[in-house]
């Protein structure tokens, strides 16, 4: 279970947000939206712990996250803005170095599973560096299908994505939430995800 | 997780420090007693740059591409995987030099013990290099003009490596023994190897904000 208790955000001088507060339950949805500039990346690096809060605290299953950070870390998959791929690696190469960053072995079997259930199985052997941009972005979320964390914080998973795609990575976190997942996201798609129960955060500058 | 290729990286460091350390003899002249008397300080101080060169790109790449965020939210402690990453810079920066540096040795006229004693110091030395530049790296990361930054930081704490450096050459060629210097070395490394990681895995977290 994932709380956040009124979190204030300060970038240079200017304060973002404040008195964020939320409670994440298994199964548990939370779109987080807002215009461009107000906040909603910073927020979710807060939540992942890579952003200090000015004020307030997270904490998962009741211990603050700082205090827990290896149990937290190993529960959390974050797929920011950047895609975290190394350029000069294949695809495949990228998922195998990102799970065992992630603390898990991957089989070959399993990653090429994964890289097709995003359609870009043919892609498997080509250095990252040659991919177009949804292709990459499409890397990068296949991490999604071969990890078994229960929180997963996503910013802006659909945007550079196709239509099918969309539907694809929707489909994939409704199975994650109906497993008793839970799923931060930030998006200006509008997508259905069916979960057991989702909430929506506005953030207003 | 040494899957961090870097393939570009050893030529640059190599060649620079290959082309400084023969410039000395083509400026300087072919007087054995003048090359072989400047031959530590000059080789420890090509060597030294040469390690520099590289270092703003130690974290930059995975900065940029998000990778460096990803380390930071793995399970296992930041300084462990900061240490293999600083392992692998010296691997691709340092060792090459240590190996190279009895063939340069030998355009300055080096005795064979001085030889011996220039590659053992540069092996016991070169780690510190990569560990406290590991350190520079990480708080300059993301910062403008970031190479001249590293140098004004990192440059001061290399002198300690410097002068021990240097100084167990020197000693072996005026026929003393090079046993402190090279300990005093050793020390330099082992106090890096113990503080640098940790350090730089808290730099790194500040940057990343």
């Amino acid at each position: 279970m994932l709380t956040a208790q009124s979190l204030a955000c300060l970038r240079g001088d200017r304060l973002l947000f404040k008195n964020v507060g939320f409670e994440l339950n298994a199964g548990g949805l939370l779109y987080v939206l807002g215009e461009n500039g107000s906040g909603k990346s910073s927020l979710l690096r807060m939540l992942c712990g890579l952003l200090m809060p000015e004020d307030g605290a997270v904490f998962w299953g009741g211990k603050k996250i700082k205090e827990d950070a290896e149990n937290f870390l190993s529960n959390l998959t974050y797929i920011g803005h950047l895609n975290g791929l190394k350029d000069d690696l294949t695809a495949q190469e990228n998922l195998y170095m990102g799970a065992r960053l992630a603390g898990s072995e991957v089989s070959e079997e399993s990653a090429l599973a994964a890289l097709a259930a995003i359609g870009i199985a043919r892609c498997a052997n080509l250095p990252v560096r040659v991919l177009s941009q949804g292709q990459k972005r499409r890397v990068a979320l296949a991490r999604l299908w071969l990890t078994d964390s229960k929180l997963w914080v996503l910013d802006e998973p659909f945007a550079a994505l196709d239509a099918a795609s969309v539907d694809v990575l929707a489909s994939r976190l409704s199975q994650h939430m109906s497993n008793g997942g839970m799923t931060i996201i930030t998006t200006h798609q509008d997508v259905t995800i069916n979960a057991q129960s989702s909430q929506i955060l506005r953030l207003s500058s | 997780m040494l899957a961090f290729r870097r393939r570009s990286d050893v030529a640059t460091t190599l060649f620079f420090f290959l082309i400084v350390s023969s410039l000395f003899p083509l400026g300087i002249g072919p007087e054995p007693a003048v090359l072989s008397s400047i031959a530590p300080g000059v080789l420890w101080v090509a060597a030294l740059l040469a390690g520099m060169l590289s270092l703003t790109r130690l974290f930059a790449a995975d900065f940029a591409d998000g990778s460096l965020e990803q380390m930071l939210l793995a399970p296992q402690p930041l300084a462990l995987l900061v240490l293999a990453k600083i392992f692998a810079h010296w691997l691709i920066c340092g060792l090459p030099v240590v190996l190279l540096a009895p063939i340069i040795g030998l355009q300055y006229a080096l005795p064979n013990d001085a030889l011996l004693v220039l590659v053992f110091a540069l092996l016991l030395g070169t780690p510190a290099l990569s560990l406290i530049g590991a350190i520079g790296a990480a708080l300059t990361l993301g910062v403008r003009g970031s190479g001249l930054l590293v140098a004004l930081l990192v440059l001061p704490l290399y002198i300690p490596v410097l002068i021990f450096g240097a100084g167990a050459v020197a000693a072996s060629q005026h026929g003393m023994s090079s046993q402190a210097h090279l300990s005093l070395l050793a020390a330099c490394s082992l106090l890096a190897l113990v503080l640098a990681p940790m350090a730089t895995a808290a730099a790194l977290r500040i940057s990343v904000e």
